[in-house]
Parts: structure tokens; sequence; C-alpha cells
């Protein structure tokens, strides 16, 4: 398989406010692998995460340096515009927050929001994603039932259907198990390997086993910093740095 | 610490008495307010009921209090929300939008809210009086329907921007993100996920902000609502009266008859008060029921 880079960060820096979030960042992610940013809590990962898809020029006070590379192009170039990045770079957030409205119409927001209006294509498009999302056979009778009904789990696949049906190519997942039990949990982590086959992925998790299961590289953040990255049986086996190994053996955080 | 038994006792029998002291402070000042409001209406049924009927409803005012109605005043009343709401909601919808979604927090914006909450606590014979200079002097629309519902709007506007901000800042943040995430612009997410949210509360603030309206008497009598109407509005430059204006009027005659005639229209006031905040709760019912599904 080719390893192309689809994702590059070159001294990223961010600050909310006063604070500084991330200091000289610098990593790459490759098209079709799922890479894991691990890391005690306020170590950066979600800010890291949130900076590839634009989704934080919406805090605030929120300020950012350096470049992050799509396909060679900078997100953060002038005239770059963010809805576009958003509809290339997914994501998937903490708590499953779907719409207030019924599966159908969760799914169907995006690829609505661009103009797409045929019943037939939009069926067939919900149908897709649901399908890709391992969600369909559990909905399929229920589409038009709120998604508020559905578990946690369920619910949190049904957020990666509607990512995915604006046809993005990466998929940001900002620790997607965190508020399910282990059998969600195992399912998601089954659909992201499946996934892998499309798409580029970065997943930001507390939980080391799932990290160390799914994903192919390993990024390690303390405190704002990138302390080691590299693939992840390496990271696990035998990492280079003592930090590391201490968080990953349990030692703090 | 291990504390001694009696004295224990002791601590716990003079807690229960200080819970029972606020209990019954707290019962009576609920007994105060709802008592004073049950006297109210009490005392308008006695000096009213017997006046309200078919007649009194459909009858315009006259000299002859067992002869006059209201009829002018509730088709005023009713006229005059109307129209306030359909200059208020939407311009109070907007600014609250604006300044929710768009304003971000800059030093402008917070101006702008501090003046807001003071407005909404401007004595409403001030509006009246700006409503006299600029829309029935300044613009020349006289002491017309039209002058009285944009001296309204001006006077319930920072109570629904208020409680339309409110709302909009109840809608979770998730909710914002998600759409953003999906490639939507600011208007999209504020016009098919935070709308809708808010939808319930916003209405529900308004309506409260109209039912206070409904209730004023001062600016209208300051542009100079006529108080002897024998006729309905036929448009929106025609004279009117309302509600409150024929009450205030009526009490101020001396003959007993009018007094009962005041009582009377009180009833139909708090007839129509009470069917708008009964249209308040409908409404953000049946919203919020559809979100539910």
């Amino acid at each position: 398989m080719d390893e192309t880079t689809a994702l590059e960060v070159h001294d990223l820096n961010a600050w909310y406010g006063h604070t500084q979030a991330l200091r000289n960042m610098s990593l790459s992610m490759m098209e079709r692998r799922i890479t894991a940013v691990i890391g005690p809590s306020g170590c950066g990962k979600s800010t890291f995460i949130r900076c590839l898809n634009r989704i934080n020029d919406l805090m605030p006070g929120f300020r950012v340096a350096g470049r992050v590379l799509f396909k060679g192009q900078d997100l953060y170039a002038p005239g770059v515009d963010p809805i576009e990045i958003r509809l290339r770079i997914g994501m998937v957030f903490q708590k499953p927050n779907p719409f207030p409205k019924p599966i159908y119409d969760n799914v169907a927001y995006g690829p609505r929001l661009c103009g797409i209006k045929e019943r037939a294509r939009l069926d067939a498009l919900v149908e897709e994603s649901l399908k890709k999302a391992a969600l369909w056979d559990e909905v399929k009778d229920k589409l038009h039932h709120s998604a508020l009904a559905l578990s946690g789990g369920q619910q949190q696949r049904l957020c990666i259907a509607r990512a995915l049906a604006v046809e993005p190519e990466v998929l940001l997942l900002d620790e997607p198990c965190s508020a399910l039990d282990p059998i969600a949990t195992g399912r998601i982590e089954e659909l992201l390997l499946d996934l892998k086959k499309n798409y580029t992925m970065v997943i930001v998790t507390h939980n080391m086993q799932q990290a160390a299961r799914v994903s192919d590289t390993t990024a390690f953040f303390m405190l704002g910093q990138l302390v080691e990255f590299g693939p992840t049986s390496q990271i696990f086996t035998n990492p280079r740095d003592k930090v590391t190994e201490d968080y990953i053996t349990g030692r703090f955080g | 610490m291990r504390i001694e038994a009696h004295t224990l006792a002791r601590m716990l029998s003079r807690r229960r008495r200080m819970e029972l002291g606020f209990k019954a402070l707290a019962v009576t000042t609920l007994a105060i307010a709802l008592g004073s409001l049950a006297l109210l209406l009490l005392d308008a049924i006695a000096d009213g009921a017997g006046r309200l009927s078919w007649q009194f409803l459909t009858s315009f005012p006259s000299r002859k209090p067992e002869e006059a109605g209201i009829l002018s005043a509730l088709v005023g009343t009713v006229c005059l929300i109307l129209l306030t709401a359909v200059f208020a909601f939407p311009i109070g919808v907007g600014a609250a939008i604006y300044l929710e979604e768009y304003a971000g927090k800059s030093w402008f914006s917070r101006v702008v809210e501090v003046n807001i909450s003071n407005l909404a606590g401007v004595p409403s014979i001030i509006y009246g009086l700006l409503g006299l200079e600029l829309f029935v002097r300044a613009m020349g629309f006289d002491r017309s329907l039209l002058s009285g519902a944009l001296t309204m709007a001006l006077l319930v506007l920072p109570i629904i921007i208020i409680s339309s901000r409110e709302a909009l800042r109840t809608v979770p943040r998730s909710i914002r993100e998600a759409s953003f995430a999906l490639g939507a612009d600011r208007w999209q997410t504020i016009w098919h996920q935070v709308l809708p949210l808010a939808l319930p509360g916003i209405l529900t603030g308004s309506i409260l902000a109209f039912s206070r309206a409904i209730g004023e008497a001062a600016p209208l009598i300051t542009i100079g609502a006529l108080t002897y109407v024998a006729f309905l509005p036929d448009g929106l430059f025609a004279p009117f009266t309302a509600l409150p204006i024929q009450i205030f009027n009526w009490v101020s005659r001396p003959q007993a008859g009018f007094h009962a005639n005041a009582a009377a229209a009180i009833l139909v006031l708090l007839a129509v008060l009470l069917l708008m905040n009964a249209l308040a709760v409908f409404l953000r019912q049946r919203y919020q029921k559809r979100l539910n599904l």
C-alpha cells in the first residue's frame, strides 16, 4: 500500500486568550491510516484535533499560528473557506450530539445543505451512510423516529453516519467512545477499522488500549507539546521517551 | 469532634424549629401574594359580573352606563396588540439573533446589552412621550392605531430581545458544532438548528411581553388615544381606543353604573390576558413535543 501524507502539521501553536494550548507541534498523518492522539487531560489533544477542520475558529479568543497542510493546501492560508474544509474533513464529537430531529433528517442534513433535494438521491445517501456506520439494520424501520430515542452507542454511530453522508476524505474523532459502554465501544472500534479502507482518521482517546487496538500511528502529547510520535506498535512496546513509557504503563495520568 | 447526646438533641431541635419558621414565612408570603390577587379578582367579579353580557361586549360606549359597551375598546386592543406583534416580534428576534450569534464579545455589544437592559426598566409613560414626538408629530401618523402600535412595539422590544437572547443561549454548543462540522454556515446553523430549538422560549417570552403591553394605559394616553370612540378602526391611520383607556375613563366617572362597567371591562381584559398566556403554554408544549417527537 502506498503511504501518502494526508495531513501535515508544521510548527502549530494555539492559544485561548493568553493561555497557550499547543506549542510547536509538527507531525503528519498518513492517508487511510488511523492516527491516535493520547495524553493526559489538558494536554491539548482536543485543541489539536479541532485545529484540523478549523472548528475552533468558532471559539471566542482562539488564535492559531503555524501551518496545517491538507494534501499540500494550507488550511489557515488567507482565502481558504472553512466551510469547504469541513466538508472534506468531517468530525465526530466526544458526546453523541444528534440533532433533535428524525434519524433520516440527521443523516440528510449535510447533503441537503449542499443543495441535494431529489428524494431518491437523498434516500440512497442516507441508506449508504447508515450502512457504512453499521447502523442501517437497527434503524431501517424507524428512519422517521427521533434520533434522541436511540441508545448512546447508536447515537454515536448515527453521528458517524451523518459525518460520512457529506462524503469527506478525513474523519476526526474526538474521544468518540468516552460516553459509551464497552460493548458500544467495541462496535465503534470495529467500525473504524472497517472505515480505514476508505478514510483517513485521527482519533483522540483517553483509552490507551483503544489507541493500541485501532491505530497505526500514535502521538503522545503532554502540556501542549508533542512528546513522541511513531508507529503504534513501537510506542506501546518500545517507547523512546521515558515520559511516554511512564504514561502508557500507568505510572501517572 | 464528639458531640454529647443531649447537646446534639438540643441543636437538632433548634434546627427543626428554624426550618419550620422559614416554611411558615414562605407560606405566608405566598398567601399574601395569592390573597391580594384573589381579593382583586373577587372585587372585580362582585362589581362587574352582573354587567357582563353579549350586549356589553357588542355595544359602543355611551353616556348612559347601562347602554355602554366595550366593542370599540376590545377591537382596538386586539388590533393594537396584533399590530404591535407584527412590528416588535421580527425586530426583537432579529436583534437578539444578531447580538447572540453574530456580535461576539466586543465593547460595542456590551454597551448595547447594558442599554437594552436599562430600556426594559424605563417607565412606560416615557415611551408614550417618545411615541408622541416621533410617530404622532414628526412622522405625522397622528393619534392613530399605527402610532399606538409602534409606541407599544418600542415598549416591548427590550423585553423581547432579552427573553429571545435567553432562549438562544439555552441551545447547547454541541448542536451548533455538529452543524458547523457538517459544512453549515452561520445562517444555516441558526435557521435549521438554533431557531427551532429556541422557538418555544422565544414565543413564551414574546407573548408575556405582549400581555404586559395589553395592560398599558399610560403610553396610549400620552400619544392621545381617544377615550370615547363610537366606531371601529377601519385602517392603520384610524383613531382608536383600548381596554385600559376605557377602564381608566369609566373609573374616573362619578356614576356608580360606570364603575360597574369598569369592573366588567377589567374582567374582559383579564380573560384576554389569560387567553394569551394559555396560548404561550400551548405553543411551548406543541413545539417541545415536535422536538421530542
